[in-house]
């Protein structure tokens, strides 16, 4: 319950800001939205603080940061690595995020996944990417 | 009316007949049907995957492929309901639970067969209807300027809003936060960059793809596996396709009905499949002679529902494109895939672009019956696909999220903002803040933004444009009454009931 609140509270706070450091002219539509939404979220916190209201609904944490950690190397390394390694760190990473890691099955998957793709975009699509590069 | 009616349907079948715009229709239905089969993977997380996909093909190809997706998850979500007991789609929720039963006393094909039957009618009667009433709605709409158009916007992002299941204001504040997030990049008018953050990445805006890969795909990803996987496959051999007479009779009535309610919720902005098919379950009990046979095995009880998802993914596609309104957040992305082509979204798209507009329609028609000849026969296939392993398959779901993406603008960047938007998916699905009302408002935002300052500067300031125009007046008065409906608490607490 505490962060959900405390995250209702990230939220409008993120939202004030959005809406006061706006210019009038090109910023008076906006700066109308953003006032909205700041009611918005006051409505919704005072109601979430008076029934206290519990989060709930599936999710894992360790998911959302493995994959958000390997899309991010996946952007990193398309830049410097290019598309080869960017794509096994990418299936690798996203893959241990998973609850049940077999690394045989892993490792077969990445290189399958990894072969298809380079197959289907790179040759059949025609995206202009290295396979890989030096750093 | 009646000839150029028929004249259009001929033009446009010679555009949909063309051997490119088969094969991206069959592409598209296919792979619909591959993912409706698949459970914990959505038409919408699909179409925006593939949207980036789409930009080397033609816009009548492209669109003609991923409204193909979007009608062919609806089918292919009810075979895994009905085989499986566990909704492909969360359209087909309603279907497991009498497609089940049937499936349990041995009647899977019938089933199969009767959910075919009913969307394949269903789809017909739909593609017809769009074709009737679209050119005179876009006509009508022809004489919109810039106050018609805000307060139509303004009555169907509120519509949608309070009509999507979950806590309305919720849902209300996720639109405002959409439209904000719409203004990102230039302003129209002067040029000037507003919440770029000093990354000119932004400049040009956020990408449509973006958000709805990062709020649907990777989102859904995250809440998938924080659920235990178990999947039991019906394994008895689906024999006997062939429904009885006695079935037909039954389900004839179920599918008109199912048909027509589809049809209305269709138009209605913020209805999902979801609703229609389960009123349309409703309706099918109340007025079933013996009520004891739903819940085990009835098969109006799958009839009803099927037609009615399908009817509503249908018609779904008028406001779309006729006013250029995007009810769903499937329609929003055809919106968006309609703008990356280079065109704008409206009234105009008709007489602009004839092709695209009876193309589609006639392609959902050709789409259909390649369903009914594409799903039937090959049942046994798409069951054996519900072996493959969710672990297997959520990280090619990520490799082709990643690469369609970077595909866009060739920049790491968005690739960032895509595992940004991930997070904030999963925050926000905690929280129970739904993102389709997201989504409606940031496809658009420009657009709203752009006809309130038109309208504005028409009138020289003047607020007062928005009532004095009796056609804006009434959106306006209907956005009202949408909304005083919805709160009082009688409306309010019968609806959730209905939508939950």
């Amino acid at each position: 319950m505490l962060i959900g609140i405390g995250m209702a509270a990230v939220y409008i706070a993120k939202d004030y800001r959005l809406g006061s450091m706006l210019r009038m002219g090109p910023g008076y539509f906006p700066m109308v939205l953003g006032v909205i939404l700041v009611l918005f979220g006051i409505n919704i916190m005072v109601k979430g603080l008076i029934k206290g209201e519990k989060i709930q609904g599936n999710w894992s944490l360790r998911g959302l940061i493995l994959l958000t950690l390997s899309l991010v190397l996946f952007g990193v390394l398309m830049e410097r690595a290019g598309l080869i390694p960017a794509l096994v760190v990418l299936i690798f990473g996203s893959a241990s995020a998973g609850k049940k890691f077999r690394l045989v099955e892993v490792c077969l998957l990445t290189v399958v996944l990894t072969v298809l793709s380079v197959v289907l975009f790179v040759w059949g699509l025609g995206l202009p990417y290295p396979l890989i590069k030096g750093f | 009316m009646g000839i150029e009616l028929f004249n259009n349907l001929l033009y446009g079948f010679n555009v949909a007949i063309s051997l490119q715009n088969l094969i991206y229709c069959f592409i598209g239905v296919l792979v619909g049907t591959l993912i409706g089969v698949l459970p914990g993977i959505g038409p919408l997380a699909t179409i925006a995957m593939l949207l980036p996909l789409t930009y080397n093909i033609p816009p009548v190809a492209a669109i003609i492929m991923l409204a193909g997706i979007y009608y062919g998850a609806m089918y292919g979500g009810s075979t895994t309901s009905i085989l499986v007991n566990l909704p492909g789609e969360t359209a087909s929720v309603i279907t497991c639970i009498d497609g089940y039963q049937m499936a349990r006393q041995g009647r899977a094909g019938p089933a199969l067969a009767i959910a075919a039957i009913g969307s394949f009618f269903a789809g017909c009667v739909c593609t017809l209807f769009i074709a009737l009433f679209g050119p005179p709605l876009a006509e009508f709409a022809l004489n919109f300027g810039s106050p018609e158009y805000f307060s139509l916007m303004l009555m169907g992002l509120v519509a949608a809003a309070v009509l999507a299941h979950g806590d309305m204001v919720k849902s209300l504040a996720m639109v405002v936060l959409g439209l904000l997030l719409g203004i990102v990049g230039s302003d129209v008018d002067s040029g000037i960059k507003r919440f770029c953050f000093g990354f000119y990445e932004l400049a040009d805006g956020i990408g449509v793809v973006i958000i709805a890969v990062g709020l649907f795909a990777v989102a859904e990803i995250v809440s998938n596996l924080g659920e235990t996987e178990e999947r039991e496959v019906f394994s008895s051999k689906v024999k006997n396709l062939f429904p009885t007479k006695e079935d037909l009779r039954q389900s004839f009535g179920a599918i008109l009905r199912g048909t027509g309610l589809g049809a209305f919720f269709g138009i209605l902005p913020g209805t999902t499949p979801a609703i229609a098919a389960f009123s349309s379950y409703m309706v099918e009990k109340k007025i079933a002679k013996d009520q004891s046979r739903f819940g085990h095995g009835a098969i109006e009880g799958v009839a009803g529902p099927e037609s009615a998802n399908n009817a509503d993914a249908q018609c779904k596609f008028i406001p779309m494109l006729t006013l250029g309104i995007p009810a769903s957040g499937v329609m929003a992305l055809m919106l968006g895939a309609l703008m990356i082509h280079g065109i704008t979204p409206g009234p105009q798209v008709m007489i602009q672009k004839p092709d695209l507009f009876w193309g589609l329609i006639v392609s959902m028609w050709i789409g259909n019956m390649m369903l009914v000849v594409l799903n039937l026969p090959l049942i046994g296939l798409w069951v054996s696909l519900l072996k493959v392993h969710y672990r297997l398959l959520f990280p090619a779901i990520m490799l082709f999220c990643s690469i369609g993406i970077y595909s866009v603008n060739n920049s790491s960047f968005e690739i960032y903002l895509l595992a940004l938007f991930g997070i904030l998916g999963v925050m926000w699905r905690i929280l129970e803040f739904s993102p389709v009302p997201l989504m409606l408002g940031f496809v658009l935002g420009p657009m709203v933004e752009e006809n309130l300052r038109r309208a504005l500067q028409v009138s020289d300031g003047d607020p007062t444009v928005f009532f004095t125009r009796p056609i804006s007046l009434s959106f306006i008065m209907g956005t009202f009454f949408i909304l005083v409906v919805m709160i009082f608490p009688a409306v309010r607490k019968r609806y959730k009931k209905i939508t939950d």
